[in-house]
């Protein structure tokens, strides 16, 4: 009795723990390759860093730069580094309505993330679900999906996310819709080739022909597996997706100067470009630029991580 | 190859009646023109009198079809606020457009494939690495922010180049544009660089994948065992071998490039289509809205169509796997 009990017992305890315990050495292993990039690790601090800037930035900012209140127009176009009215100095000057720029920029970055992040999370859900279904049910279904997919892969994002935010109308959750109609596509694609992949495969096969619902098979056993091109994915979105915000927001059809937005601040600071006061648009911009540049390198390292080529 | 070639036009035209019906119900979702293009002050008749002369009056389904008839005589109504017929207003901005996409196509092509090559023939220089940082900022650095700089640099600090608009424009080979003059090209080679620096990074991207994927493949080791030099080897044989994603890239940035230039376009007053865009949906041109976008999904819908063709013309399995 005891002989059958503890084999029986041992491979329970075995199943249970050996989830978690590769869990947490894939991603040791993940974490050891991947800080051999000594930018890529720069990159990840510099984001992790803004990060919470921004979203302490009610925090951390001297001024709350849209209470309009807190303004003095005394205070307009101080230069960077000039003590305003408030008796802080302002480290990036200040703009036309005498809005300090570095708190400015920090609540501009702030919207720059909540849009970035919520627009790649959505359009990654609703890629999935394309991706998977199409991969999944082929036939008709598979090449309508991917038709149109494969349509709206072919235009860029750029123009696709203009037209919907003008017929949408302008705001945060205008634009994140917007951009998760551009970027969905780009998710589908890599899910539905990482998942036709995976269909022919045994495990596959075999899950199919236990009596799990269809669901299950989906999420818990194909999903799990066409994950890792898709976290690259993922990674570049985001901040593709900073990027066409404050694009848009440059353009004037993105948010209102109303609204905390790096674009917003740089088309106004646009307006004085012909002037010297050059920080108007030199700081957002160069806060959008590290951000999108730092995004993209961690996103470059994953990549090169993941792929089955490098793989040790 | 004609039963292909038939059957992807038959798809292409599919294609085009079913976005140009979403773009337009697209666009009559769009705030009410009338608002913005009727005086508040006028009477009630004169409302009445131009909501019926732009048919504004008329069901959805109908004003679709009362435009098709009107595009079918090559009339795809008149700008709201130009008061010109939208295919002339159109076709007036499309050739500073061109040109502009032309020159940056070019700079892209020439400086990103030579780059790129020698990033991936030399991939662990100095030189490759330098390369390769430009190019992740050419396609991760937001364009306007590019172009912005540019002006402060060049424009306002050194004052050599001029900050916006097309310059003096005349006539090559009977064709009006302002690369035939010098003013012409102080005016676009700017936009044009900011323009093709996204492009520039994809080339050398792919073109340095591309090589680097060659250089260890048998046939590059075996033409090294015959004593052909580097140099013969990169031009006769790698570079035919890596042209195919290069051409379809080539092909596809093209059309990107002209919504690209919707950017550039507003940062250097570059008076473009691109332009025309963004001031018409700022003003709810609605008439020029619809025929840009309808214009636009027809390029994208004839240079998929290239690519494809040109695919199937450089390798055959392409036509015999999709042909008749």
């Amino acid at each position: 009795m005891s002989d059958t009990l503890t084999p029986e017992g041992n491979v329970t305890a075995t199943a249970s723990a050996a989830p978690a315990e590769t869990r947490a050495s894939r991603l040791r292993d993940f974490w050891s390759d991947y800080r051999r990039s000594p930018i890529a690790v720069l990159s990840l601090a510099v984001v992790v860093l803004l990060a919470a800037l921004s979203f302490g930035a009610p925090l951390v900012a001297p001024q709350d730069p849209y209470d309009m209140a807190a303004l003095d127009w005394l205070d307009a176009f101080l230069p960077p580094g000039t003590e305003g009215s408030g008796g802080y100095t302002h480290l990036l000057g200040t703009d036309n309505a005498g809005r300090d720029m570095l708190s400015a920029i920090l609540y501009g970055l702030r919207t720059s993330f909540v849009i970035g992040l919520s627009a790649g999370a959505l359009a990654l859900m609703v890629g999935i679900c394309v991706g998977l279904s199409a991969a999944y049910f082929g036939g008709r279904l598979e090449s309508l999906l991917m038709r149109v997919v494969d349509l709206q892969l072919s235009m860029p994002a750029i123009l696709l996310a203009l037209v919907l935010v003008a017929m949408l109308g302008q705001g945060v959750g205008q634009i994140i819709l917007a951009l998760v109609v551009a970027q969905y596509a780009y998710f589908a694609r890599t899910t539905h080739g990482a998942a036709t992949v995976e269909r022919g495969k045994d495990y596959i096969e075999a899950a199919r022909s236990t009596p799990l619902p269809t669901r299950r098979v989906l999420f818990r056993h194909l999903l799990p597996n066409v994950l890792p091109p898709l976290i690259v994915v993922a990674t570049v979105q985001v901040a593709s997706a900073i990027a066409l915000e404050a694009t848009l927001s440059f353009l004037g059809v993105g948010l209102p100067l109303t609204e905390p937005s790096l674009g917003s601040l740089i088309s106004n600071g646009f307006k004085y470009i012909h002037t010297d006061r050059t920080w108007l648009s030199i700081y957002p911009g160069i806060f959008l630029m590290i951000t999108v540049v730092a995004i993209n390198l961690v996103g470059d390292q994953v990549r090169h991580v993941l792929d089955p080529k490098n793989q040790r | 190859m004609l039963g292909y070639l038939i059957r992807r036009l038959a798809q292409a035209v599919v294609v085009v009646f079913a976005m140009s019906i979403i773009v337009f119900t697209g666009v009559y979702a769009i705030g009410n023109p009338i608002d913005v293009m009727i005086d508040p002050g006028a009477t009630a008749e004169i409302r009445e009198k131009l909501i019926a002369q732009y048919g504004l009056d008329q069901p959805l389904w109908r004003q679709y079809f009362t435009f098709l008839a009107n595009v079918a005589q090559g009339d795809m109504g008149t700008s709201m606020v130009y008061n010109i017929p939208v295919v002339d207003l159109v076709f007036s901005r499309l050739p500073a457009t061109l040109e502009l996409v032309f020159v940056s196509v070019c700079i892209a092509t020439f400086i990103g494939i030579p780059a790129g090559l020698y990033a991936g023939y030399r991939p662990d220089s100095v030189a490759a690495k330098l390369i390769m940082a430009l190019s992740v900022l050419g396609f991760s650095v937001p364009t306007f922010w590019i172009g912005m700089l540019l002006i402060m640099t060049f424009a306002v600090n050194l004052g050599v180049l001029p900050s916006g608009g097309r310059g003096d424009v005349g006539s090559l080979l009977g064709i009006p544009t302002s690369l035939a003059t010098l003013d012409g090209w102080s005016h676009v080679i700017m936009p044009a660089l900011n323009l093709s620096l996204f492009k520039m990074g994809l080339m050398i991207r792919l073109t340095r994948a591309g090589m680097v994927e060659a250089m260890r493949t048998d046939y590059v080791k075996f033409a090294r065992a015959q004593g052909l030099t580097d140099r013969e080897i990169i031009f006769s044989h790698v570079l035919r071998n890596i042209s195919i994603p290069i051409v379809t890239v080539f092909g596809l940035e093209l059309g990107s490039t002209l919504a690209f230039a919707v950017v550039t376009e507003s940062v250097f007053t570059w008076p473009g289509v691109g332009k025309l865009i963004i001031d018409s949906i700022l003003q709810l041109d609605r008439p020029v809205m619809v025929t840009y976008l309808v214009l636009v999904v027809i390029l994208f819908v004839l240079i998929n169509l290239t690519v494809d063709l040109v695919y199937a013309r450089l390798d055959p399995r392409v036509r015999l796997k999709g042909g008749s």
